[in-house]
Order: C-alpha cells, then sequence, then structure tokens
C-alpha cells in the first residue's frame, strides 16, 4: 500500500515543481513579454493575423471579447458538424466509416467545441482518423485555448488591466503554449509506444486459436493523446480512452499524462499571482485546492485499495477492486487519475468510473459539482476567483467595509454575475435533466440498477455541465435524448459561465482600485483562505447534498449492508 | 468690511443654559409605549402579498404556507399519500402553523425597526399641523393664510409664541427660537440676520421672543421637517446598494434551493421505485411518505436563507435608527453605509479637535514695547470681536488694567474675513488690528512699516506651545503676540488611536501656522493635518483623497463649506449651519457635534457587519438542518446512519428543524436592532473573531438547538 | 463592429488555425513517428520468425486453455471475432470497452463468482486481476502473482519445469517506470509467444 502512496505523493511533487516554471512561463507570453519562441512565432503570428482579419493591437470590452468567443467558437462548431456528416466522402477513412447520425454527430460538435470530450460513441467505431484529427483534434486547441484565453482576460480585469483581445490570446495560446508541448509530448508519447500511423487495424490470428481473428486498432494517436490532455480535453481516440494501452501503454506515459492534464489548471493559479502582483495569494488559493485534491485522492484510493467487500468474502481475502481497470496502472494510479481527470474537467479515464467503488464516485461527482478543484482549462482558475469574490462579499462584510476584493469593492452587479454563474447555472444544467430524465418513461439508459443508477444519470450531466467529459460510461447513452439533453447542458455550463466571467472582469477592471489600509479585509491569509474553502463548500457542495446521498452515500451503505 | 450694527451678538448661535448633551437616547419625545402592540399588529398587515412580495426570500415561504395549507385541508390534493392520512394531516397542519409564524417573525422584525421610526416621525408630524402664517405682501401688509399656502420666495412675520411656518431665511428682527422639536435640545437658540449660521429656521419650531421677518425658502412638503418624517419614518427607504447586492444573493440561493427541492421527487421517486423491487413496497412507500409536498416544501424553507432574509431590512432601518438616535438624520441608507467605508476623516480642529474657544493666556511683547501696552492695543483691536476669543482678549486685557476710550468719535468693527485673515477697530485715523501673523505683517508693510525681529520669535514660542500666536498692530507698528491657548479636546487621542486600528485616516484642518497645527496634530494624534488652511484646501483635500480611490467624511457648517460637504461621501452638516450647508450634505448632526463624524464611522461598520454576521450565521445553519432533514426523510433508503443528531422520526427532525428555523428569528432580533457588537480592531481580528461567533457558531448552534427541540417535542 | 467583420474575423481565424493544428501539426508528427519510431508509431506489432504479424506487445490476447497463462477476463474477447463470422464487424474496425458494471451490481457479483469457481476449478488461487475484466478487454498483462498461480497449470500441461517457468515470468514482467510508478505487470502475449517457443 505504502508503495501506490509514493507513486501519487511523488506525482504530486512533480506537478508542484512546475507550477513556478509554467505559471511565469504563461504569464510572461500573456504579457508579452520576450519569451524563447519569440523570433520564430512573431512573424507567423502577424501572419495569422493578417490572414484572419485581425487587428493585434485592439483591446476588446468584457462583451466584445464574449461575442468574439461565441462567433468563432459558432463558426468552429458548423465547421466541424460538416466534416462529420461527411466523413464518409472525406479522405483518410481506413475502415471505410460512413457519417454518424445527426444528433450523435451535434451532440458530439458541441461536447469538443465546449473543451468538454464527452462521447456518447466509441472513437474507433465511430468516427473516421480525419474526423478524429481534423475535426476533434482542431478543437482540443481550439476549446482549450478559449479557456485559456477567457481566464487571461478575467485574470486581466481582476487585477485592473483592459481584458486584452480574444483572437491574439486565442492564437497565442496555440502557438507559444499547447502546441510546442504537444510536439515535444507527442515524440515522447511516440518513443514510449504510443502509434502514430494513418494505416487502418492490423488483423492479426491469435495465437491460441488462429481460427480467430484480433483486430488491432490503431491510427495517429500520439499527436491526438498530449493534446487531449495537455488541453484537458479528455476524448479518446479510441472507446477506452486512457485505459486503451495503445493511448497509454505504461507507468512512464500515465506519469506524462496526469502531470500534462494537471499543468495547466495549477499553474494558471501561480500566473494569476504573477499578474495581481501577489504570489502569496496564489500559494495560498493554490495550497486550498491542492487540500482538498489530496483529500479527494485519499478518499478515492482507499476505496480502491479496499476493494469490494462482497468480492473480497468470494476471494476470501482483500484484493483491491480492479472491475474497469488495467494492471499496469494498479489502485494506486487509477484512483490518482480519476480524481485528476475529474478535479481538472479533462474527463479522460485510464479506468472506467463506473466501476468504481462509491468512495471514487463521490469524489468525482464533486469535483464535477464544485469545478474549482483545479477546475477547467481556465475556466476553473476563473471559477476559482469568483468563489473567492463570493467568499469576500458574504464574509467580508463581517469586517464592516463594504466588501473588495483587490482593492475593486465587489457591489451588485459583481453578485449578480458570481452568484448566477458560480450558483446556478450548475443546479440548472444538472438536477433539471436529471429530474426530467427520471421522470420521463423510458429515457434514462441506466444500466446498473438503484442509487448507482442515479449516480449514472447525475453524473452524465454534471460531466457535460462542468465540462469534464468522463462519463459513468455503463450509461447508454447513444440515444436521441441524451444527446440532445446532455447538448444543453454542456452550451449551458460552457458559455453562460464564460459570458459571466468576461462581464464580471470588465466590470471589475473599470472599478477604481480602492488603497488597502488595516481595515481593509486582506484575502492573502490562512484566516481567508480557509473562509473561502467553506463557503465552496457550503454553497458548491451542500446544493447537492440530496442526490450525493442518495448517489454514492446510498450505494456505500447498500454495499456495507449487502442488500440489493 | 461693513459697518457693524450697534447691537453686539455672536456670528454663532448662542446656546442658552439648558439641557446638555449627554443622554443620547433623547429622540423627539418619541411615543413607545405601543411600539410592540403596534408592531404586531403591522406584522399581519404585512401579510397581504402586495407588501409580502417585496422580499423574495419571505415571500417563498408565504406561497409555501399556501400549499402546506391546501394539503392540510386535503392532504391528497397532489397525489394520494401512502400514509395515514390523519397522521399526515397533522404534520401538514404542524408545518402550516410553523412557516406562519415564520412569516409573522420576520415581520415582526421589520415592523419593530420601522415602529421605532415612525414613533418619531408621530412626534415630528405633530409640530407640522397646519398654523396661520402672517404673509407679507409687498406693500407691507400683513395677510393670514395657511402655512401650507406659503411658496418660497415668500415673506412671513413671525411674533412670540408662534411657529414658525416653513424653513426660511431670518432677514428682519432678533429672536430666539426653541428647536426642540428637530433636536430634542430644549435650549433656545437665538436667530438673527445677516451671518450665515444663525440665520436659518426651521418650520415647525417655535418663536420664544421678539419677532423675525422670515424670508420662505422651501416649498410645502419639501421642507426639513418633512424630509426628516419621510427619512426616520422610512416612507423613502430605499434599498442601499449593499443590501441590493445582498438581496441578490439570497434570491439566487432562494433560486438554487427550489430547483434542488423541485427535482427531488423525481431522484426519490427513482429511488422508490428501485426500492419497491429489492425491498418491498412498504419501504418504497416510506421513501415517497418521506417526499411529501408538504415536507418538500419544509425543506425548502429549512434551506432557504429565512434568517438574514427576515432580518435583512430590519438590520438596515435599525441601522438608520442608531444613527438617529444619536440626533444625527441621515438623507439615505447609502450615506449610513458609506461611513463605514470611510476611509478620511477630513476634521475641522477648531470645534471638533480642540474645544471650540481659544482663550487669550498671555500677551507676549515685541520690539520694546510693555506687556501694559499692548493691552491696549489688543484691547482696541478686540472691543468690537464678539467672538469667544475675542471676548477673552477682552477680559485679559481688562485684568492687565487695560482700557480703551471712545470719546465719543465714531469707531467702526473691521470684521474677520478668510480673505484677509484679521479683524479689528477702526479710530479716527487710527487702526487698529489683530490677526494671523503674515496677514498682519502684510498689513503693516504695506502701511510702510517694519517688522520687528522679536515678532517671529514669539510666533514661534507660541506655535511650539501649541497655541494660535495673533499679532497686533496699530498702524504701521506691530506691538506683540497673543498667545490663544487650544485645549484638545480629551479622549481623542485614544479615538483616533482606534480609528488607524480599523484603518482609517484622519486629517485635520486648521487656519493655524504649520508650528501650531503640528503641535496640534501630534498632541490630538491625527494622522496629517493641513496648515493655513483655506476653504478651497478642504475641497482639495477630499478631491484628492478620492483620486486613490478612498472614501472621505467631513463637517462643516458655512456656506462655503456646502462645495466641500458635496464632494464628501459622508458630508455631515451641523444643525446649527446654514440651509446650503445642509442641503449638501447627506447627514444633518442636530446636535452639532463634529466629533460625532467619529461615532457615526462606527454606526456605519457596525451595520455591515450586523448584516455580514447574520448573513454567514443563516448560511452556515443550513449544514445543520441539511444533516437534520436528508437522512431522516431518505432513511428508507439506507442512509439513516447520517442522522448524526440521532433524531427521533423524520416528522420530529423536520417540526424541530422548523422551529429552530422560526425561532432564531425573533432570537435575533434583539441582535439585528442593536447591531453586532463593535470593537476597533483590524480586519482580520474581526474577521477572525466574527468567523468564530457567527460562522462557525452558525455551524454548531443549529446542532445543538434541533437536537434540543427534538428531545423536547411529543412527537415520535 | 459589424456583424459581418466580426463573423467574417471568426471564419478566418477558424480555417487559419485548422490549418495549423489540425493539419500541419498531426501530418507532421506522423511523418515524424513513421521515421523516427517506426515500431511504436505502427503499434508495436510483434512477428514471428516467418514475418508475419502475430500481435501487439502493447495489446494482449485471449488465452483460457491450460496450455497457456490465461489473460484477464474481457468484455470484448480483446477485440477478436471469427473472421468467417463476424455479424458486429469487429474486425473492420476494432474495438475496446469495459463492462462498466457497479461495485452494488449483482450481476458483477455473479460473474465474480462464476469465475472464481472456475479459477478455484483449474486449480488457480483467484486474485483482483484474474476475476475483474479490464477497463480496456484489451489489457496485455496479468499480476506476476496471477502469473504464479498459473505455473503449475501450465508446466504440468506442457510437462515443463516449473522454475523455468519462473524465470519466463520475470524475463516478461515490465516493471514500473523508475520503480516507482505504475504497477508490475506479466505481458501474457509476450509470455506466451516464449512459451512456445520454448516448447517447439
Amino acid at each position: 500500500m505504502l508503495q501506490g502512496w509514493i507513486q501519487i505523493a511523488l506525482t504530486l511533487l512533480i506537478v508542484v515543481a512546475i507550477t513556478p516554471f509554467f505559471g511565469r512561463y504563461m504569464a510572461r507570453v500573456f504579457v508579452g513579454q520576450r519569451t524563447i519562441f519569440d523570433s520564430v512565432l512573431n512573424p507567423l503570428e502577424r501572419t495569422f493575423f493578417l490572414l484572419s482579419g485581425v487587428r493585434a493591437r485592439e483591446e476588446m470590452t468584457g462583451w466584445q471579447y464574449a461575442r468574439a468567443v461565441l462567433y468563432s467558437n459558432l463558426a468552429m462548431l458548423v465547421f466541424i458538424y460538416l466534416i462529420f456528416m461527411f466523413q464518409g466522402v472525406l479522405p483518410f477513412n481506413p475502415t471505410g466509416l460512413s457519417a454518424p447520425s445527426w444528433d450523435l454527430a451535434l451532440h458530439t460538435a458541441i461536447s469538443f467545441v465546449t473543451n468538454t470530450n464527452q462521447q456518447h460513441y466509441s472513437g474507433e467505431t465511430t468516427y473516421s482518423y480525419f474526423s478524429q484529427f481534423a475535426a476533434l483534434g482542431f478543437m482540443m486547441f481550439t476549446s482549450a485555448a478559449t479557456g485559456i484565453a477567457v481566464a487571461i482576460a478575467f485574470i486581466r480585469g481582476l487585477t485592473g488591466k483592459p481584458l486584452g483581445n480574444f483572437y491574439v490570446d486565442l492564437t497565442q495560446a496555440i502557438t507559444r503554449i499547447l502546441l510546442p508541448i504537444s510536439i515535444v509530448g507527442a515524440m515522447i508519447l511516440m518513443a514510449a509506444g504510443v502509434p502514430e500511423t494513418l494505416a487502418g487495424p492490423a488483423i492479426v490470428p491469435t495465437l491460441e486459436n488462429p481460427g480467430i481473428s484480433q483486430a488491432i486498432a490503431r491510427g495517429p494517436v500520439a499527436h491526438y493523446e498530449i493534446i487531449k490532455e495537455l488541453g484537458e480535453n479528455g476524448g479518446g481516440f479510441f472507446g477506452i480512452n486512457s485505459a486503451h494501452p495503445f493511448e497509454n501503454p505504461n507507468g512512464f506515459t500515465n506519469l506524462v499524462e496526469i502531470v500534462a492534464l494537471l499543468s495547466v489548471p495549477t499553474s494558471l493559479i501561480y500566473t494569476f499571482g504573477l499578474f495581481a502582483n501577489n504570489r502569496k495569494q496564489a500559494w495560498l488559493i493554490y495550497s486550498m485546492v491542492m487540500i482538498i485534491f489530496v483529500g479527494f485522492i485519499v478518499i478515492t484510493a482507499i476505496g480502491e485499495y479496499d476493494g469490494n467487500p462482497a468480492v473480497n468474502t468470494l476471494l476470501g481475502n482483500q484484493q483491491p477492486n480492479l472491475e474497469g481497470k488495467e494492471v499496469r496502472f494498479g489502485w494506486a494510479q487509477s484512483a490518482l487519475f480519476a480524481v485528476s481527470t475529474t478535479a481538472t474537467m479533462c474527463g479522460a479515464v485510464n479506468a472506467l468510473h463506473d466501476s468504481f467503488m462509491p468512495n471514487g464516485g463521490f469524489v468525482t461527482l464533486s469535483n464535477m459539482f464544485l469545478q474549482i478543484v483545479w477546475g477547467g482549462q481556465g475556466t476553473g482558475t476563473a471559477y476559482l476567483f469568483a468563489y473567492l469574490i463570493l467568499a469576500v462579499f458574504v464574509t467580508g462584510l463581517m469586517v464592516g467595509r463594504t466588501p473588495e476584493f483587490l482593492g475593486r469593492k465587489i457591489e451588485k452587479r459583481e453578485v449578480v454575475l458570481a452568484s448566477f454563474l458560480i450558483l446556478l447555472v450548475h443546479p440548472i444544467a444538472i438536477l433539471i435533466p436529471t429530474a426530467l430524465t427520471l421522470t420521463i418513461p423510458g429515457v434514462s439508459g441506466i444500466t446498473n440498477p438503484g442509487f448507482h443508477g442515479l449516480s449514472q444519470v447525475v453524473y452524465e450531466y454534471a460531466s457535460a455541465a462542468a465540462n469534464n467529459g468522463s462519463g459513468f460510461e455503463g450509461l447508454d447513452d447513444g440515444t436521441l435524448w441524451w444527446n440532445l439533453s446532455a447538448s444543453f447542458s454542456l452550451l449551458a455550463g460552457r458559455y453562460i459561465p464564460i459570458v459571466a466571467l468576461l462581464l464580471l472582469a470588465d466590470s471589475m477592471s473599470r472599478k477604481q482600485p480602492v488603497p488597502a489600509t488595516a481595515g481593509t479585509l486582506r484575502t492573502d491569509t490562512g484566516l481567508f483562505t480557509g473562509v473561502t474553502a467553506g463557503v465552496i463548500l457550503i454553497l458548491g457542495a451542500l446544493t447537492f447534498f440530496p442526490v450525493l446521498a442518495l448517489g454514492p452515500v446510498a450505494e456505500a451503505f447498500q454495499i456495507v449492508k449487502g442488500i440489493g | 468690511m461693513k459697518t457693524r450694527n450697534e447691537s453686539s451678538t455672536s456670528s454663532r448661535p448662542i446656546r442658552l443654559p439648558g439641557r446638555r448633551r449627554g443622554d443620547r437616547s433623547h429622540t423627539p419625545k418619541a411615543d413607545r409605549k405601543g411600539l410592540y402592540q403596534r408592531a404586531i399588529r403591522e406584522s399581519f398587515v404585512k401579510l397581504t402579498p402586495r407588501i409580502a412580495v417585496r422580499n423574495p426570500v419571505m415571500f417563498v415561504v408565504w406561497l409555501g404556507t399556501i400549499v402546506t395549507l391546501l394539503v392540510t385541508i386535503n392532504p391528497n390534493l397532489f397525489g394520494s399519500v401512502q400514509a395515514d392520512i390523519g397522521q399526515q394531516r397533522l404534520l401538514n397542519g404542524i408545518i402550516t402553523l410553523i412557516l406562519f409564524f415564520t412569516i409573522l417573525f420576520a415581520n415582526f422584525a421589520e415592523a419593530v425597526a420601522e415602529g421605532r421610526g415612525k414613533a418619531q416621525a408621530d412626534a415630528l408630524r405633530s409640530t407640522r399641523s397646519d398654523t396661520v402664517a402672517r404673509k407679507l405682501s409687498p406693500d407691507g401688509s400683513v395677510q393670514d393664510i395657511s402655512s401650507t399656502k406659503l411658496r418660497r420666495g415668500d415673506q412671513v412675520k413671525v411674533i412670540a409664541g408662534d411657529m414658525v411656518p416653513a424653513d426660511g431665511d431670518v432677514i428682519q428682527g432678533i429672536g430666539s427660537v426653541d428647536e426642540s422639536a428637530i433636536t430634542g435640545e430644549s435650549a433656545p437658540v437665538l436667530k438673527q440676520p445677516g451671518t450665515d449660521i444663525a440665520s436659518s429656521v426651521t418650520g415647525g419650531t417655535r418663536l420664544l421672543s421678539d419677532e423675525l421677518i422670515v424670508r420662505i425658502t422651501s416649498d410645502p412638503g419639501q421642507g426639513f421637517i418633512d424630509r426628516m418624517i419621510s427619512l426616520v419614518e422610512g416612507a423613502e427607504r430605499s434599498k442601499t446598494p449593499n443590501e441590493i447586492a445582498l438581496t441578490v444573493l439570497l434570491a439566487v440561493l432562494t433560486q438554487v434551493f427550489l430547483i434542488v427541492v423541485a427535482t427531488t421527487p423525481s431522484v426519490s421517486g427513482y429511488i422508490a421505485g428501485f426500492l419497491d423491487g429489492v425491498a418491498g413496497a412498504t419501504t418504497g412507500n416510506n421513501l415517497r411518505t418521506g417526499t411529501s409536498i408538504a415536507i418538500l416544501i419544509a425543506l425548502l424553507v429549512a434551506l432557504i436563507p429565512t434568517t438574514i432574509g427576515g432580518l435583512l431590512s430590519a438590520i438596515g432601518i435599525a441601522g438608520m435608527d442608531r444613527v438617529a438616535q444619536f440626533n444625527v438624520i441621515a438623507t439615505s441608507g447609502r450615506a449610513v453605509e458609506a461611513c463605514g467605508d470611510v476611509n478620511t476623516l477630513v476634521l475641522d480642529k477648531t470645534g471638533t479637535i480642540t474645544l471650540g474657544n481659544r482663550l487669550a493666556d498671555e500677551f507676549i511683547p515685541v520690539n520694546g514695547h510693555s506687556v501694559p501696552e499692548v493691552a491696549d492695543i489688543c484691547l482696541a483691536a478686540s472691543v468690537f470681536d464678539e467672538t469667544p476669543e475675542g471676548r477673552s482678549i477682552v477680559q485679559l486685557a481688562q485684568k492687565l488694567g487695560a482700557k480703551f476710550d471712545l470719546d465719543g468719535q465714531p469707531a467702526e468693527g473691521i470684521e474677520f474675513s478668510a480673505r484677509t485673515r484679521m479683524s479689528g477697530t477702526d479710530l479716527d485715523s487710527k487702526e487698529y488690528r489683530k490677526g494671523a501673523v503674515d496677514a498682519i505683517k502684510g498689513f503693516v508693510r504695506s502701511r510702510g512699516g517694519q517688522v520687528p525681529t522679536t515678532l517671529d520669535e514669539a510666533y514661534e514660542r507660541v506655535s511650539r506651545l501649541g497655541g494660535t500666536p495673533l499679532a497686533v498692530c496699530q498702524g504701521n507698528e506691530i506691538y506683540g503676540v497673543i498667545y490663544l491657548k487650544d485645549i484638545v479636546k480629551t479622549g481623542l487621542r485614544e479615538r483616533f488611536d482606534q480609528l488607524r486600528r480599523m484603518g482609517v485616516k484622519t486629517i485635520m484642518l486648521t487656519g493655524d501656522n504649520r508650528i501650531t497645527a503640528s503641535v496640534i496634530a501630534q498632541e490630538a494624534g491625527v494622522d496629517d493635518f493641513i496648515a493655513e488652511a483655506t476653504p478651497e484646501d478642504k475641497i482639495n483635500v477630499i478631491r484628492s483623497e478620492q483620486a486613490q480611490g478612498k472614501l472621505v467624511a467631513m463637517t462643516g457648517d458655512g456656506t462655503n463649506d456646502a462645495p466641500a460637504l458635496a464632494q464628501a461621501n459622508v458630508g455631515v452638516a451641523m444643525n446649527s449651519g446654514t440651509q446650503a450647508a445642509k442641503e449638501a450634505a447627506n447627514m444633518v448632526d442636530l446636535d452639532s457635534d463634529p466629533t460625532k463624524l467619529i461615532d457615526l464611522v462606527t454606526i456605519g461598520k457596525q451595520l455591515l457587519i450586523t448584516r455580514g454576521a447574520l448573513t454567514t450565521f443563516s448560511v452556515a445553519n443550513d449544514i445543520a438542518k441539511y444533516f437534520a432533514i436528508i437522512p431522516t426523510i431518505f432513511a428508507a433508503a439506507g442512509i439513516g446512519a447520517l442522522n448524526i443528531m440521532g433524531l427521533k422520526s423524520a416528522q420530529s427532525a423536520i417540526v424541530s428543524a422548523l422551529i429552530y428555523n422560526a425561532l432564531i428569528i425573533p432570537v435575533l432580533i434583539p441582535l439585528a436592532l442593536r447591531g453586532v457588537q463593535f470593537r476597533p480592531l483590524t480586519a482580520d481580528q474581526l474577521l477572525q473573531r466574527n468567523m468564530l461567533i457567527y460562522g462557525l457558531g452558525g455551524i454548531i448552534a443549529p446542532f445543538i438547538a434541533i437536537k434540543a427541540i427534538d428531545l423536547i417535542l411529543p412527537l415520535s | 463592429m459589424s456583424f459581418a467583420r466580426e463573423a467574417g474575423r471568426a471564419i478566418r481565424s477558424t480555417l487559419v488555425l485548422w490549418v495549423i493544428t489540425a493539419l500541419v501539426y498531426p501530418l507532421v508528427m506522423v511523418a515524424f513517428g513513421q521515421i523516427a519510431f517506426p515500431f511504436q508509431a505502427n503499434g508495436s506489432i510483434l512477428t514471428n520468425t516467418q514475418g508475419q504479424a502475430v500481435g501487439s506487445a502493447l495489446i494482449g490476447q485471449p488465452f483460457t486453455s491450460d496450455r497457456y497463462f490465461n489473460s484477464r477476463p474481457s468484455t470484448t474477447s480483446y477485440s477478436t471475432a471469427d473472421p468467417q463470422n463476424d455479424p458486429d464487424t469487429i474486425l473492420q474496425t476494432g474495438v475496446s470497452g469495459a463492462s462498466n458494471l457497479a461495485p452494488s451490481n449483482p450481476d458483477l457479483l455473479q460473474r465474480v463468482q462464476e469465475t472464481t469457481t472456475q479459477l478455484q476449478q483449474a486449480g488457480i488461487q483467484p486474485t483482483a486481476d484474474l476475476v475483474y475484466t479490464s477497463g480496456s478487454s484489451l489489457d496485455p498483462h496479468i499480476t506476476p502473482e496471477a502469473a504464479r498461480a498459473q505455473i503449475t497449470r501450465v508446466a504440468t500441461a506442457r510437462g515443463l519445469p516449473p522454475n523455468q517457468l519462473e524465470d519466463l515470468i520475470s524475463q516478461n514482467t515490465d516493471g514500473r517506470f523508475l520503480g516507482i510508478f505504475g504497477e508490475p505487470g506479466v505481458n501474457v502475449l509476450r509470455l506466451n509467444l516464449a512459451l512456445d517457443a520454448l516448447g517447439s
């Protein structure tokens, strides 16, 4: 058991060690300081801007920035939808796949444009190589870059700077952050065994019974895999995602993938610290999130290590729960991956969450309800600060002043935007469709009976609304109902908050900062960070207490009692 | 320079001996006897939907009560109930009753808070009753008309015993006026024309002696008393920015819990269907009964922030009321809130930091003159000066044996002005002057005189003692320096220390020279001072502080303070001040005590803290309520072990949580009205302290209270 | 700004970024992979002495007989099908998948019970990896304990000394990365290929 904890601790240590360097690099990119790629990228980016008609120096207001996000994302959505619908006649289709159903294609397109990558399909059997790398792979860059751009605009706004230009931020997030790391990462993954080929599946006779053949699906996986993790996309090239030996062949690739998927949201907090010129604040928030994160890992890992009591009784001894897990990852790396992927809204899986013990179900769901245990690419960091604003508002009054964050007063407009995006979008996008799904006869698609079935439904909408993309994959979700209702949650969970965040940043940036005095509530103290954690847990989690109680918690009691 | 009127009166209103400020609850004879009866009556009046809808949180409770009432009458109204109808009806009835009381308690809180203002308003209103005004026609004839017919610009004659019919300026006559109706101060105030401050009279006050001609400055219904009535009564009470923001948050929280509760039946219905299969229909039905409509409404009401929702407006009204009890009228709640946010206090030295009256302590001769010589000149220069300073100079001079003989010659008093910064007497061709040292230097030079070297020594000596040096001269000859002793009010240093710990900076403004100013500033413990300040400096210092994003508070009374009062975020005008000052300010201090600014900051902070503390408390309570209700109503799903309080049953848990939820409102009413105790600590210390009491307390208290209620309740 | 300009900018940016991230990047990477790491880039395909492909070093195969070390239970039978009878067109694309059974699902218990009984009948001490289905259904590994538990059976079936099998197992065990990350696993296909090589 100890060895497992050591693996987890060392992985987290690597993530923490990377944070200041990567965070500083991102700050340099978006402040416009010199970086190592300038000589190559400056002329290249200028060409891009020229071709796209972007005026790089043009500053956008919050609403202009939001409109640019919406317009560009809509253009991308339509574009990749067309690729899906015409994949039958497009090149790079070695397995001869035809167009998927319109609703599945729509759900896939929305799911990828929103950086969610919720998959109601299996990659190898549904989308051609071209659809995968030219449509899905494309969205993995742009949706992730959109998230980073929004986070940077938000951070700029909070710290009183103009928001910037969306197209510049989008392009630079790709050319200076995502693409260079992906190129290096893809090479490393290839060396470690991840395929990168345009050839179709290899068909081989099996060793034991040559009359039976094995189809070894492959494809251009490595370049796709790295951006899948780095951009918190999570949509597997293969149906079974990072559990597939070609996506994640060994302990090394697993380490690379976990670090890649944690790197951006962790480092962005540090980037904020540099923008706000308050690294102490950044490290405090970082620590708060890290403590919740570690707590969640421990809860999940203990559940998997202890295994399923009913099965242990059958086996006569205690064995870890390896249902839906790969031997090379075991309980520790599977638990770490599951918590990391739901914490960061990546959504890739190296083990099947549906088969996790209720501890894991509880944690993965909580991660998506909270959305700030690192949180999504960019958006998670922004949510974190929106929570901070809310915490300042609720508790800040207790020091006898109108609450202020970073010297800017929190007034009606900020409270409307922050409370709406933090508190209301989620219940609307998760609880309401859940209730409908459970009420309308014959649509639920539940495959595990009882309490876990409830978790399956809630998980699917939580994953959509939080733009995570992982699933309790047993759910029979490739239906018209699921494609459309999940699309609603995807869109509501992505764009309402983005618009709200940008408007919030805009209104914060326009405020006259108030100088700090002894009477100002300091937000960079351990006390206030603790208060924020309390606010996050009470406001963020209590909303979902009933479904958690009837889902994973009831399931845990059920397993202990052995009923059902 | 104008010739001084024969009559010698002070330029400030003279306060005749009477009751001094001291007991701070001396608001205008408000009748508090019927307060609670009236509040109880009001609680029911406020059940009217039109009024109830104004408070979104409590309106949800209101609607819930209607629904629970319906299911008490017919438990099968929304689908048939699986459990014993009689028992279900009893439970629904109990829930209805508790919800009803929850609303009543919230209404009562608001009514009590309003009642205090109303009582005050009634007292004020009694003074406003129509009086007959003697309107002066342009031809000089007097015409009796109703005071409500007076318009701005009309002139009226007021005779001893009359009520002043409306706000106005005295343009002729002198008389003492009883202003106790508005100030609660029984000592009459002398009113006379010409001077800025003493010339304004307020409608509803009573002239005690002599007669006055008054030019009316306000149209009917817009006078000072009218505004005060509507302010204290809360008729014009609009929500403050912070209150609106908080209401938004509470409304969002309410909607969140509405969604949570509204989606619960389908979730529990699914689970019940599963339990039917694995554990039998009884278990399934237990779960369905557990989520009957009345129980869901109970859950909703327990979760939405009713505590703060019910007390929010009471806290705001009580904040205004606390200001009123300090005998300060705030024109808006916004102003009271702004007090808490103030970063900088701009304080006049005289009257605020030092006792208003500086007294002559010593005459210091210069240029080889003797003390009696100087005393003579001082007396001559001050003979027309009726300010306390001037009188003290006269007294000291007379004590030293000085004499000033008019010899029947025409003498003219030269009044002090902010521009010349000196005053004096012209007798025959002799010009006696006293004033700021550099002003006198200029005067002497302009008359071809020399400035003696010993002058600066004397000047510095006085300055270093913290006194105000005034130079005296006759013509081109400087005779000496008067040492005016300034006395810093006791206890100010501690208060400024407190303010500093709260992050509030104090700036002292004074016309004194730098050395004097710095000595006084140090003695009083202010953070900064501006010496030799002109009225323009006042507005400049406010602007420069505001440019740094700071909120500034100041007091003022003169017409030339009006721009600064308007510019400041919190401008407190003295009631003794001019109409212009009162109109520019957002608060009026009826006692005309500038030191109150410091108390106002505390009141503003207290208001915000109370609001934040009760919000935190209310939200923190949800944990316990969740842990009381969810495990018990879903016990059939096997999560009974989460019932960590060990409550007897779902019914008992719900009723206990609801009773707690209802009772906590009246329990907290005194706190809401009185305000959370304020201590001058730093923000971090305050947060820590209040978080411990209201945050941690808010988590723990309901666990204990709900368990206790559950133990007492005879429900099984 | 006009709608047309905003929309035009959105579409043009989409196309420009598409060319870089969706065409240039993947095709360059494919070219790089084919040149630099041809073995890995094409799926780590193992060949026999005749040069025929026999499987992938990274993908498991079904083994259920006594003559081979058995692999983990798989929900897709390791993406295999009879080429003559493949109604689900598994061989056209290849598949992956998992049981997705919840720990509270009675079907899981029932299945585990059956597998456990089978293993016990075969004289193998059941371990977690042998009773639980894998995540990908293609798991190439079993735990070293599971491999060792099968030594007696395979040794008996093949008439080989058990310690020789011990050696084969250690030779075909993929360790942790740096001895720290991941769990050691015995590559069943390579182990069984080595076993066959031994036998011939």
